[in-house]
């Protein structure tokens, strides 16, 4: 008898992948059923019927008020807001990360703030941006960059700072200056990892999106969910949840391919699965 | 003219002396293996001729100059790990050097002065029997191959001195007496003054014109913290020989390797000896 552990799925795996799915979609099918069998009117647990013409009156059919598409205007606001957070998130996290990471003195200097920063509660800090930036769209791209950045900024001075000291020592006796090294030896070793903790911080990016548009937007996927959320539209908020899942996935997806096509040094040593 | 010239150089870790009166020159061309017990502070000695530390005591002349106290292209370094740049292919990482000092801002060449310093890469490569290999990432050679890398990286910058950490220390006996071959080609052929620290004394005597002997003259427990590790010996293998020197002249300064081992036992409170 085999171990369990040496067990590979082989050409089952798509089927492993695709059953828990199955299951969930199953069981919320016999739910609604059941919930429509009782109660006609019900509004939990919409049938898929009905999420299909939710969705095909929002993504395809203009608002009457406002002559607009919701479902794209929606998806469009959130993402560009997200875009524009994560991006500035990655830009400080780069600059700051490198040179924490790679000069001593630099470490001293901020090494300490970006600890602290780290640890203040986002959230708690919402109203503060606010007052202070208003309630349009910079409040909401300044609360992603204030979420993010900190732990980026850490992630990567802490990639950096561990390169081996016998690298920077070889670059050195190569003849490189900092710049040089920094450039040379330490940007592109850093980026496989960048890639990477951004990827772990799309979920809390779009979690403070959600948070900031829930609050105050008029437009966005969060927007939206929490405006329906009065009338129990529940028909339309789980296609939105679906879809706002579907956008992180293929944006996780997106940057996990991007790090194997450029930094393939990088994924060498990862265990076959 | 000495290549390195050290001068009552010692090491301290706060109380800990590491190296004590550190004599030694070391001519232009010499192959220097230096051996010891584990601790006595050779792989600390390197670092210094490295400019990764700096004497607590004492002065080291790199060519009759004070060395800089930082790394730098005049010296080369072959470490027995992470040598070589785990993000570059094998041209990549026998470019950098040429590449950084042909760039200072972007580091990186194109065109035709690419091309230039890609066939010298290449004939290196070729060279050590990396040819076939370009565009392979580290992790994908085999350790006797990353080190001939590294080795290639380190000489093509032309240092007037390399450094070698035990670089051949983790390699399998057989690739390691085919790495043996190259690094004394290699030598000869660069004319590059070499010291290797090394803990296999076979390599030692095989490959260096002269053997230094780290070790402890004093190791009573007690003497430990303030007494450190020094030259206990240092026996000339065999000379470089150069063509129009006269060198049974010069054979009489120095103790034949078959003589009696003389121990330098000058106590440490003499006057340092000053070349």
């Amino acid at each position: 008898m085999r171990r369990v552990m040496n067990i590979r799925p082989g050409r089952a795996r798509w089927f492993l992948a695709l059953l828990p799915f199955a299951l969930i979609l199953l069981a919320y099918m016999m739910g609604s059923a059941h919930r429509r069998a009782e109660n006609p009117s019900d509004k939990v647990l919409p049938p898929i019927s009905e999420m299909a013409s939710a969705v095909k009156r929002v993504a395809f059919e203009e608002d009457k008020r406002t002559g607009q598409y919701l479902f794209w205007t929606d998806t469009k606001s959130s993402l560009t807001r997200l875009s524009i957070g994560l991006s500035v998130s990655v830009a400080f996290a780069l600059v700051l990360g490198l040179l924490i990471g790679l000069l001593p003195v630099a470490n001293a200097t901020f090494s300490p703030l970006t600890a602290v920063l780290s640890m203040v509660p986002p959230m708690a800090i919402l109203p503060i941006l606010f007052i202070v930036f208003g309630l349009d769209e910079l409040s909401k791209v300044m609360l992603i960059i204030i979420g993010v950045t900190p732990c980026l900024v850490r992630d990567l001075s802490f990639t950096v700072s561990s390169l081996p000291r016998e690298q920077l020592v070889k670059a050195q006796s190569l003849g490189a200056s900092t710049w040089q090294t920094l450039i040379r030896v330490a940007l592109p070793q850093a980026m496989p990892r960048l890639i990477e903790s951004l990827r772990l911080s799309l979920g809390p990016a779009f979690l403070f999106l959600i948070s900031a548009e829930a609050i105050s937007a008029d437009s966005g996927l969060g927007y939206r969910i929490f405006l329906l959320r009065r009338y129990l539209a529940m028909d339309t908020i789980l296609p939105y949840v679906a879809w706002i899942t579907l956008l992180a996935f293929l944006l996780d997806f997106a940057l996990a391919q991007l790090s194997r096509r450029t930094f393939p040094w990088a994924h060498n040593s990862e265990r076959a699965a | 003219m000495s290549a390195l010239s050290i001068k009552n150089v010692w090491i301290e870790y706060g109380a800990q002396v590491v190296l004590e009166q550190v004599n030694l020159e070391i001519e232009a061309g010499a192959f220097i293996a230096i051996v010891g017990p584990s601790g006595c502070g050779k792989t600390s000695f390197l670092r210094l001729l490295l400019g990764q530390e700096s004497p607590a005591r004492g002065t080291i002349l790199l060519d009759g100059k004070p060395m800089p106290s930082e790394p730098g292209p005049d010296r080369g370094v072959v470490f027995q790990r992470y040598s070589v740049m785990p993000h570059l292919t094998v041209l990549g990482n026998v470019l950098l050097g040429p590449e950084l000092e042909a760039s200072p801002i972007l580091g990186r060449t194109f065109g035709k002065r690419r091309r230039q310093l890609v066939e010298r890469a290449k004939a290196l490569l070729n060279e050590v029997g990396l040819g076939d290999s370009l565009d392979k990432y580290p992790t994908q050679l085999s350790g006797g191959m990353q080190q001939r890398l590294a080795l290639v990286q380190a000489l093509i910058r032309k240092p007037r001195v390399l450094l070698l950490d035990e670089p051949f220390g983790a390699l399998d006996p057989g690739i390691r007496g085919e790495i043996h071959v190259l690094m004394k080609k290699l030598w000869k052929e660069t004319g590059v003054t070499i010291v290797m620290v090394t803990h296999d004394l076979r390599e030692a005597f095989l490959l260096g014109t002269r053997v230094i002997v780290f070790d402890r003259l004093r190791n009573r427990p007690e003497e430990k913290q303030r007494y450190g590790a020094t030259i206990s010996q240092n026996i000339e293998v065999h000379r470089r020989r150069v063509p129009g020197q006269d060198f049974h002249e010069r054979i009489a300064e120095d103790s034949d390797r078959d003589d009696p081992v003389a121990v330098e036992t000058s106590g440490r409170d003499d006057p340092a000896t000053t070349h």
